[in-house]
């Protein structure tokens, strides 16, 4: 078999995984878009180490390798996904922006910590 | 003790008392010290007294050894090398010939006197500890540059007369007038040391030595040969200087303001060390000066402006201090004017009679300010019976007038003699290398300001009240306090008995003149029959017409006028600080006064008006230079406010601004992280490609 054929198929699922983690909302269908991603991964290292003729087989070790991770990796993920679903009712990845910076917020929390230090200087 | 070491005791030791007195003084002595003040762990207020006046007296008493044991002769060297600057070297120099020696004994005998008085004087001031420890620190810096040979020690007395003039001059802080008095006599003087530096520097690598032994030696020794690659300009930059320190014509205007400091400290100033400094200076260097037939006219000029002007300006002022202050400034120009035509025996010789009966005329006035409650002529002209009130005060005042106006027997007609005859002396083309012009300038100027010197002397004592006039003109009712004629002002018994010594020189050393030649440079400073004849005579006029003036306008002194705040029981400092701080509120002006009874205002007429504010001196220097300083700081400050800073404050927003925009970026969604992670590493592998590939 040409190396073509799994390489192609291999940019294929890539690229769907990159447009999932990039384009999906929900934080489950990111994750599964993750193991796209590894999976295309696995399957350029197996055919390469096919048509390399590895005598080590190297290619083939790394993607067990990489299978155990990836089961891992869901597994801490999906743990998380459900503890912030629990805790806010959504695992919609567009709403989890506590990490933003926003500067109406940081304004208006100014004079909160001027008046708190005016009242522990009182 | 060899006679060098004597010598380098005379300026240690005041030194060493003022180093003391600051270390020991320790702030306000308790009385005066706010419960829990500071206070130095050294400070021991019952050692300041001796710490002030033991080590004045000692150096005195040394200084009037070594010129016993220098007696005229052979000048005394001494050097050891203080720094090697690689080309002309700085020495730590004596050299004590007749001048040097005679001008210490002078310097120490003032000096004493004043830290005696001033204990007297300045007995409850709370800054006396700091007060007497400048005078000492004074003291010690006159007598460095007179004992010294070296240009750059004599450089660092000089500045040090400088700052601790400042640091008295300013005693009364708490009075504006001292302030800005203290900082003008900072300033003016500065303002002559900047030139003079110069000149210093012109004159060494001239001359190849900063040694002023050496400078004097090669100058005047026949067979050298040696002369000045830039004469004229060495002596102007240096008269620049001088005219600072010894306040002459441009630069006097310090010396009339800096009567706000006390008393004493203005008789250690005008008698015996700042302003004798420039005297002396040009007298040590005179060889230098004659070298250029300009600087002498230009010396001579300075000299004539700076007496007539001077007397003149004495004539208007209200203030008894500023009177003698005048005075100073028009007697220092008759030293000059002795240095102008080539006789610096006749300048010293004035210089030290000078010193002598300037410092008595001084803490005479102190006293008088003290039994008067005032420091205004006008009040005290209305007060009368200053002759009863302070009997000794009074009648040392009497003997110091008769110096200054140098009448015969006193003091002041000698040395004033000496220098008009040498005037004439060299008016008449006796004089080799000076011009005759620079004789007859100083001649006629001298005679003239002769007559104006016994004429605002007289109408000093007249005002003052002499005996008889007792309480005849109504006291004003502006009064604070007025003095009790039953309880007379309380005058501490030192400064009476520092006042009757200061009285013997200006009485008898005039007598000197048939000893000093052999000091000095052996020319003789006999009065000669022509001069004398001149100059009694003139002073006599000016006597008599300032006496008929005086009464004629006697009879308005009915008017009343003027303040008086006395303290006849506190120390006599605390009248003259509260009559310098109203003077400017009673009258209006803090020179004159508006007293029809005043006879310098007849005798002056529609002059009275210019010569009571210095003829407008400082004026025009305000428009001048402060003017424009002021407009130079402004628009500084224009600069530095909207240019400058603009930059520093861009410097900060443009960081702020910048952060606003990247923050706009942290949306906190990680998929709009991811996507610009993407786009970031396609276009560095894109870029990566085409490099490799290019390449």
């Amino acid at each position: 078999m040409h190396l073509a054929y799994p390489a192609v198929l291999a940019v294929l699922l890539f690229c769907t995984g990159l447009y999932g983690v990039l384009a999906r909302r929900n934080a489950i269908l990111v994750l599964m878009s993750v193991e796209l991603m590894l999976n295309a991964v696995n399957l350029n290292l197996v055919a390469f180490d096919v048509w390399l003729r590895d005598t080590l087989h190297a290619g083939q070790a790394l993607t067990l390798f990489i299978i155990a991770i990836a089961a891992a990796e869901i597994g801490i993920g999906l743990a998380i996904v459900l503890l912030v679903y629990r805790n806010r009712g959504t695992s919609d990845v567009d709403k989890l922006t506590d990490l933003a910076e926003k500067p109406a917020a940081t304004a208006a929390a100014e004079p909160d910590t001027g008046e708190q230090k005016a009242e522990a200087a009182a | 003790m060899t006679t060098t070491t004597t010598a380098v005791l005379v300026p240690l030791l005041p030194f060493l008392g003022a180093v003391a007195g600051l270390l020991l003084g320790g702030g306000p002595r308790a009385a005066h010290r706010p419960a829990g003040g500071p206070r130095s762990p050294l400070s021991s207020p019952g050692l300041v007294r001796p710490l002030a006046v033991l080590p004045t007296v000692t150096a005195a008493v040394l200084a009037i050894v070594v010129a016993a044991r220098q007696g005229g002769g052979e000048a005394v060297h001494a050097a050891t090398r203080l720094a090697d600057t690689g080309s002309i070297p700085i020495d730590l120099a004596l050299h004590i010939d007749g001048f040097a020696a005679l001008v210490a004994v002078l310097v120490g005998v003032v000096a004493s006197c004043v830290q005696i008085y001033s204990t007297g004087y300045l007995r409850d001031d709370p800054r006396y500890a700091s007060y007497a420890a400048f005078v000492s620190l004074f003291t010690s810096a006159m007598l460095l540059v007179v004992y010294t040979d070296d240009l750059i020690v004599l450089l660092v007395g000089w500045e040090v007369m400088g700052i601790c003039s400042y640091f008295l001059v300013g005693h009364y802080w708490e009075t504006a007038a001292a302030r800005s008095a203290s900082l003008k006599a900072f300033l003016v003087t500065k303002l002559g040391d900047v030139p003079f530096l110069i000149g210093i520097f012109a004159l060494a690598t001239d001359a190849g030595t900063f040694r002023i032994s050496e400078i004097h030696d090669a100058l005047t020794s026949p067979g050298s040969g040696f002369q000045l690659d830039h004469p004229t300009l060495i002596a102007l930059l240096l008269l620049a200087g001088v005219a600072g320190k010894s306040a002459q014509f441009p630069l006097h205007t310090w010396l009339p303001d800096a009567m706000a400091g006390p008393t004493p400290v203005s008789a250690l100033i005008h008698a015996a060390t700042m302003v004798a400094a420039g005297v002396y200076f040009i007298a040590r260097l005179l060889p230098v000066f004659t070298a250029s037939a300009a600087a002498l006219v230009v010396l001579a000029v300075i000299a004539a402006v700076t007496m007539v002007g001077s007397a003149l300006a004495a004539l208007a002022q209200d203030d008894i201090k500023r009177v003698l202050a005048y005075s100073t400034i028009g007697q220092l120009g008759y030293m000059t004017g002795a240095l102008a035509v080539g006789d610096r025996g006749a300048a010293v010789f004035h210089l030290i009679s000078h010193g002598a009966f300037k410092a008595l005329l001084f803490l005479a006035a102190g006293v008088i300010i003290h039994a008067a409650g005032t420091n205004s002529l006008a009040a005290m002209t209305r007060m009368g019976g200053i002759a009863k009130k302070a009997p000794d005060a009074f009648w040392t005042l009497t003997i110091g007038l008769l110096a200054l106006a140098a009448l015969p027997p006193f003091s002041g007609f000698f040395s004033k003699e000496a220098v008009l005859g040498a005037a004439e002396h060299t008016a008449l083309g006796h004089e080799a290398g000076v011009p005759e012009a620079v004789g007859w300038t100083v001649l006629v100027a001298g005679l003239a300001t002769a007559a104006l010197t016994a004429g605002y002397a007289a109408r000093l004592w007249l005002l003052t009240g002499p005996p008889g006039r007792a309480g005849k003109a109504a006291l004003p009712e502006a009064t604070a306090t007025v003095p009790d004629p039953a309880h007379p002002a309380h005058i501490p018994a030192v400064m009476n008995v520092v006042l009757w010594v200061l009285a013997a020189p200006a009485l008898a050393a005039g007598l000197l003149f048939t000893v000093l030649p052999d000091w000095f440079d052996g020319r003789s400073l006999d009065p000669t029959p022509v001069t004398s004849l001149l100059g009694t005579g003139l002073a006599l006029a000016g006597a008599l017409v300032t006496y008929a003036a005086w009464r004629r306008t006697t009879a308005r002194a009915a008017v009343p006028m003027g303040a008086v705040a006395a303290h006849p029981h506190a120390e006599p400092a605390a009248s003259e600080a509260e009559a310098i701080a109203t003077h400017d509120q009673v009258y209006g002006d803090i020179a004159a006064a508006r007293d029809p009874a005043d006879p310098g205002r007849l005798l002056l007429g529609p002059l009275h008006r210019h010569a009571a504010a210095g003829f407008h001196l400082d004026a025009a220097y305000h428009a001048l230079f402060v003017r424009p300083v002021r407009a130079a700081a402004q628009l500084v400050r224009f600069l530095d406010r909207e240019v400058v800073e603009t930059y520093v404050r861009g410097a900060g927003t443009a960081p702020r601004w910048l952060g606003l925009a990247v923050r706009r970026a942290q949306t906190g969604n990680v998929q709009t992280y991811l996507s610009a992670l993407l786009a970031g590493s396609l276009v560095l592998a894109v870029a990566a490609v085409l490099v490799a590939a290019g390449a």
